[in-house]
């Protein structure tokens, strides 16, 4: 990372165009947040500093306002992350419906504690409050899916694909910036 | 039962097939229509803000500001973040098009000629349904510049956050999109005349922007005749918990909530046989209820599905119907374990601006997790409902109360079952509480 030049791919850096021009001049700002999960996909799953001052350099905001927001929500990664982030739902319902048994199962498969990372750098296990699917607990989320209806057969079997593909997965999945839409309106 | 919200769920969520059933006529409907007339018609509706606070809808647009030559926005509030709410979710995914819809309907009668759909970044999957349903819209000549010829101009944008549950609140949610840290601001002055960028903004929940499309078709008076007095219509009840049957219902807002529990149309029962202990009937944040006080109000008749009827009593012995977001728990269920993951949840998500919710909700989880280690004392439950009575009503946004009322709630009506911890602290290390996926004693 450290020589690496940080710079969005053309593709990124359109798409990140297109996206300040849906406010108004002058607001561009505004903008921070899907910029940000798209640094995200495109710089390892993470936000370094030098990641947040080139976000901020295109936005033309001081880098604090970067690190001030970026701080604030739960979905930036300010350390490096494994490629695949596991995030379990821990609230209420999932609870109810036996989430702490997930947590415990992959602590114990992946043989690390909540909020860690395997030796491998495959996994980070953490878990989050609600993502608004209740209905369908205990859920994990990966990338932009979610997994519902867990069970612990279930969680072997879909730690055992992400395992196999090996790739970066990322809440602004890669698929929505190398394709970009067809139709983006500004 | 009439289901307008989410009927035609099929596999697909394309414009094709939405419109094969009637979708985008109450559009055109509505373009023939003065703006004033379609905020004369949801005021006729009766609709109330589906989100939580339940604030009636038309009454809201009629606050925006107009001054002129100063753009206003719609903003719809898909922050979907409230435990035990999935139903927007469920949604947007599901019939994205009828949000859409709804958007440039209502942006027609705020006058909005550029609206945003807030969604919450976890929701990046149902982010790119949206979008793919606007750009449908785009290219059919149903978003964009002279809207089916009517002259009308609207963009519209969908805009995802950053994971945080204070961003449901209007406020915070106005900051957010501007590029900021969620912090609530101070009302006055409200959003309808000083919102997102300093201009008159509206922000609705997604529910209730959706059923802006069925009361334009049937008109506001044939709305406001379902359901039961003030609560108009049908709502989306997000079902989850110890039942036979988690889900999201769509149901006329006046169905007993014995029913809506027990019968096979909704949540089939209680799983495994077992008894009903309490429920949580409209998101985490409201009041929890035993079962003998949810079935009934406090005078005996049966509760119902409705504003009024969850709010009988007042919070001696009532709740709210809130987001609808209702979790029912079994006998197994420990109130105590299950009061600090709520409260653990609270002082996660407090913006931290105002010092009652900041310190507040720590204390609270700390307090609680006494609890649960089994060194809780009796002089704990009175310092815990203490601590909430402290930041009830003390802090610029709603959270600070949504933190305070599940804690008082708890003592207030499982005092008992905290002493019961002071008395025998290895109970709670005991008790299994949720429902184990396996039998795994190495867990």
């Amino acid at each position: 990372m450290a020589n690496k030049k940080i710079e969005f791919s053309p593709e990124a850096l359109e798409l990140v165009h297109r996206i300040i021009k849906r406010y108004p001049e002058g607001k561009q700002k505004s903008a921070i947040l899907p910029i940000l999960h798209i640094a995200q996909a495109e710089f390892d799953g993470w936000l370094s500093a030098p990641v947040m001052d080139y976000v901020a350099s295109i936005l033309k905001i001081l880098p604090i306002e970067v690190y001030e927001v970026a701080t604030f929500y739960s979905m930036f990664n300010l350390k490096p992350v494994g490629k695949c982030l596991i995030e379990v739902c821990r609230t209420g319902p999932c609870w109810l419906m036996g989430a702490e048994d997930v947590v415990k199962y992959i602590e114990k498969k992946l043989n690390i504690k909540e909020g860690e990372t395997t030796k491998d750098g495959m996994f980070t296990l953490k878990t989050v409050e609600c993502l608004a699917a209740c209905g369908s607990a205990p859920m994990m989320q990966v990338g932009e899916t979610y997994h519902e209806n867990l069970t612990l057969e279930k969680v072997d079997s879909i730690l055992q694909d992400y395992k196999s593909k090996g790739e970066l997965v990322t809440h602004w999945d890669k698929k929505h910036i190398a394709t970009n839409y067809t139709n983006l309106h500004e | 039962m009439a289901k307008l919200l989410i009927d035609n769920i099929t596999s697909s969520c394309s414009l094709s097939d939405y419109k094969s059933y009637g979708g985008y006529t109450a559009l055109e409907k509505a373009l023939k229509l003065k703006p004033e007339e379609i905020v004369a018609e949801v005021q006729k509706s009766g609709l109330r803000g589906r989100g939580g606070a339940g604030f009636p809808t038309g009454m809201k647009w009629s606050f925006i500001a107009k001054p002129e030559g100063v753009p206003r926005h719609l903003v719809c509030n898909a922050d979907e973040s409230e435990p035990g709410t999935f139903k927007d979710r469920y949604l947007m995914q599901h019939k994205p098009h009828i949000l859409v819809e709804g958007m440039i309907i209502s942006s027609y009668a705020l006058g909005a000629n550029t609206s945003y759909i807030y969604i919450r970044g976890e929701m990046m999957f149902q982010f790119h349904i949206l979008q793919n349903a606007i750009d449908e819209a785009y290219a059919a000549g149903l978003l964009g510049k002279n809207i089916l010829n009517s002259g009308f101009n609207l963009d519209l944008h969908v805009h995802c956050g950053g994971g945080a549950y204070i961003c449901g609140e209007e406020t915070a949610l106005i900051e957010s999109l501007e590029g900021k840290r969620g912090n609530p601001r101070i009302k006055p002055p409200f959003p309808a005349v000083k919102g997102v960028w300093d201009r008159p903004t509206v922000v609705n929940n997604v529910e209730t922007i959706a059923a802006v499309v069925p009361i334009i078709n049937m008109g506001g008076e044939a709305y406001a005749k379902i359901g039961v007095g003030k609560s108009t219509g049908t709502k989306l009840i997000s079902a989850s918990g110890h039942i036979n049957k988690p889900g999201v219902y769509e149901i006329e807002l006046g169905v007993p909530v014995e029913e809506f529990i027990y019968s096979e149309n909704y949540c089939g029962g209680i799983k495994g046989g077992r008894k009903l202990k309490a429920v949580v009937a409209g998101g985490s944040s409201v009041p929890i209820l035993p079962a003998e006080l949810i079935l009934k109000t406090a005078k005996g008749e049966p509760r119902l599905m409705t504003y009024e009827s969850l709010s009988e009593g007042g919070f001696a012995t009532g709740t709210m119907l809130g987001s609808g977001g209702f979790i029912v728990m079994d006998e197994s269920t420990s109130i105590v374990k299950n009061l600090f993951n709520f409260s653990r949840f609270y002082h996660h998500e407090s913006c931290g601006q105002c010092s009652p919710c900041r310190e507040g909700t720590m204390w609270m989880e700390k307090i609680l997790r006494k609890f649960l280690e089994g060194r809780g004392t009796s002089a704990d439950i009175d310092l815990l409902w203490d601590v909430q009575g402290k930041i009830e009503g003390k802090t610029i946004c709603p959270l600070g109360d949504a933190a305070a009322w599940p804690v008082a709630s708890a003592i207030r009506h499982f005092r008992a079952e905290f002493e019961e911890y002071v008395k025998n602290p290895q109970n709670i290390k005991d008790v299994r509480h949720y429902y184990r996926l396996n039998n795994l004693q190495e867990l």
